[in-house]
């Protein structure tokens, strides 16, 4: 049995009209825009199955915009932020896809930048507002962005699990969940945590000698 | 701890509280919260909701695809012609219950209760009661965590999403929250509140979800209308010492086999209903 608290019921306060096309879609481009990092000049959104379908009756396209900005799921500036955008300089397109076998409601976000590569995140709303990550620039992973969240990269070797949990036990920070992948001798993991993502843990991680890339995402509010 | 209205009715008797009590108790205790903290975030609940309440009264709100709006201001300004049928109450109520749809539908700022397509229903029921018998404000925030919790029970034993469970898992779900609500205002005892919501449930049961170009906005507002009616007359109906024959827990279990029962057409797919008749194809064409 799924277990509610009174403002899982009475909540969340959001723009409207539904908390999955306009909530959900909000908080993933929130996440998107987190995990790529800011600085993009332009931003394609492939949109896939109810998302394509519907996006401009409920306000998806507005809501995804308005994440990516950088607002919260309950800013009032929402219906705006296709102008908010324009104003910025930042360009904004949607495309229809097909990504494969995905939940209905998901969004494939391609952020430029002028200095660096394009990236990618791709993610789903899953209902009422909450949503899952599925895969960043083709690593398939699986957070929701309900916990600050640590994603790291790293050359696969023996040890390597331990010597960051050392790390983290040592900052005094309590792990969640925690889920390695591996292809090849790369291996992504993606943790879950309890406490608020602090830059000195993420960077004593990235002085280990076998990581590749790391990041922090502190949680994305529901509302 | 409770997991249905039988749990919740025992707790209320053995420590002689109301249903608002308890689920506060067990609130404040669940996420370490002093009873003010929980109160005043409460309060911003409540807040938003008055907002959306009203805001489409005196002034036209469109939605965003252009399909619906202007109703909650239409309802208004014929209560106050003095020549309707029902009366002020109830069409002052369905109103209230219009805005906030409208304020939705238009990407403005709504409480889900417990979803975005259902949120006029709560506010509606409880800011009626209140003007009626001259209740404060507190007591609507007690109303709401009497709402809480029985939305609480409908989700965890059966479901609260119309993709799931049809119209009847969110309207009706609202409606019961909001009857159990204004029962507990109205001075009424705790089995007077899973009284008016079973009422409430048992009402809708079978009630289709069939958003028109799979928007929220219609049939979504009219049943919030209903539904805040449907809410006002089972709080009535249980004050008058009418009890339901099937009891809550039941109500609940039988209303989440009717969704499971109904197709997928049924369930938000946009793909039956009023949403595939030749009109309502004909503005998904004109939307999408
Ligand atoms: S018809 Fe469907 S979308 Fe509309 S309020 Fe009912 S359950 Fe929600």
């Amino acid at each position: 049995m799924k277990e509610y608290g009174i403002f899982d019921i009475l909540g969340p306060v959001m723009i409207g009209p539904s908390s999955s096309h306009t909530a959900g879609a909000a908080r993933l481009g929130k996440i998107g825009m987190e995990i790529a990092g800011s600085g993009f000049h332009r931003v394609r959104f492939y949109l896939h199955g109810s998302f394509a379908k519907t996006y401009r009756g409920h306000g998806t396209d507005r809501a995804l915009v308005a994440g990516v900005l950088g607002m919260e799921p309950s800013d009032e500036r929402i219906k705006d932020s296709l102008n908010i955008a324009r104003d910025r300089g930042i360009d904004i397109e949607f495309m229809e896809a097909d990504l494969g076998y995905v939940h209905p409601n998901t969004v494939k976000m391609v952020f430029y930048y002028k200095d660096r590569d394009v990236y990618y995140v791709t993610g789903s709303s899953i209902g009422g507002g909450s949503i899952i990550v599925i895969d960043i620039n083709g690593n398939e992973v699986e957070f929701t962005g309900d916990y600050p969240t640590i994603l790291i990269k790293y050359e696969d070797q023996k040890g390597t699990i331990s010597r960051i949990s050392a790390i983290l036990s040592d900052e005094d920070i309590n792990i969640a969940t925690m889920k390695v992948t591996r292809e090849g001798n790369v291996a992504t993991m993606v943790m879950e945590i309890d406490n608020p993502i602090k830059s000195k843990v993420i960077d004593r991680i990235r002085n280990l000698d076998e990581i590749l890339y790391v990041k922090g995402i502190n949680s994305i509010r529901r509302a | 701890m409770f997991n249905t209205g039988k749990e919740l009715l025992e707790l209320c008797k053995e420590k002689n509280r109301k249903i608002s009590e308890i689920v506060i108790e067990r609130e404040m205790e669940h996420n370490k919260m002093s009873f003010d903290e929980l109160m005043d975030k409460m309060k911003l609940v409540l807040d938003t909701m008055l907002k959306s309440a009203h805001s489409g009264l005196d002034k036209e709100i469109i939605s965003v695809s252009k399909l619906s709006g202007g109703n909650a201001k239409k309802l208004e300004d014929y209560k106050n012609s003095g020549r309707t049928i029902c009366g002020d109450l109830i069409n002052s109520a369905m109103a209230k219950a219009l805005s906030t749809s409208e304020v939705n539908a238009s990407m403005g700022k709504i409480v889900a209760a417990p979803t975005a397509g259902a949120s006029g229903i709560v506010p509606s029921a409880l800011i009626t009661v209140k003007e009626k018998f001259n209740l404060t404000e507190e007591n609507m925030i007690h109303g709401l965590f009497t709402a809480g919790g029985i939305g609480e029970i409908i989700a965890k034993n059966a479901t609260i999403s119309g993709a799931e469970g049809g119209c009847q898992a969110e309207c009706g779900a609202a409606s019961a929250m909001a009857a159990a609500a204004v029962v507990e205002m109205a001075g009424g005892d705790v089995e007077a509140s899973l009284n008016a919501a079973s009422f409430a449930l048992t009402n809708v049961m079978g009630l289709v979800c069939d958003p028109v170009a799979g928007l929220v906005e219609f049939p979504c507002a009219l049943r919030n209308a209903s539904g805040v009616i449907n809410a006002l007359l089972s709080a009535d109906l249980a004050m008058a010492g009418i009890k339901s024959l099937i009891p809550f827990d039941e109500v609940v279990e039988a209303m989440y086999m009717v969704g499971k029962a109904m197709p997928e057409s049924l369930k938000e797919t946009a793909l039956g209903g009023v949403a595939a008749t030749p009109t309502g194809e004909e503005f998904k064409r004109r939307v999408l």
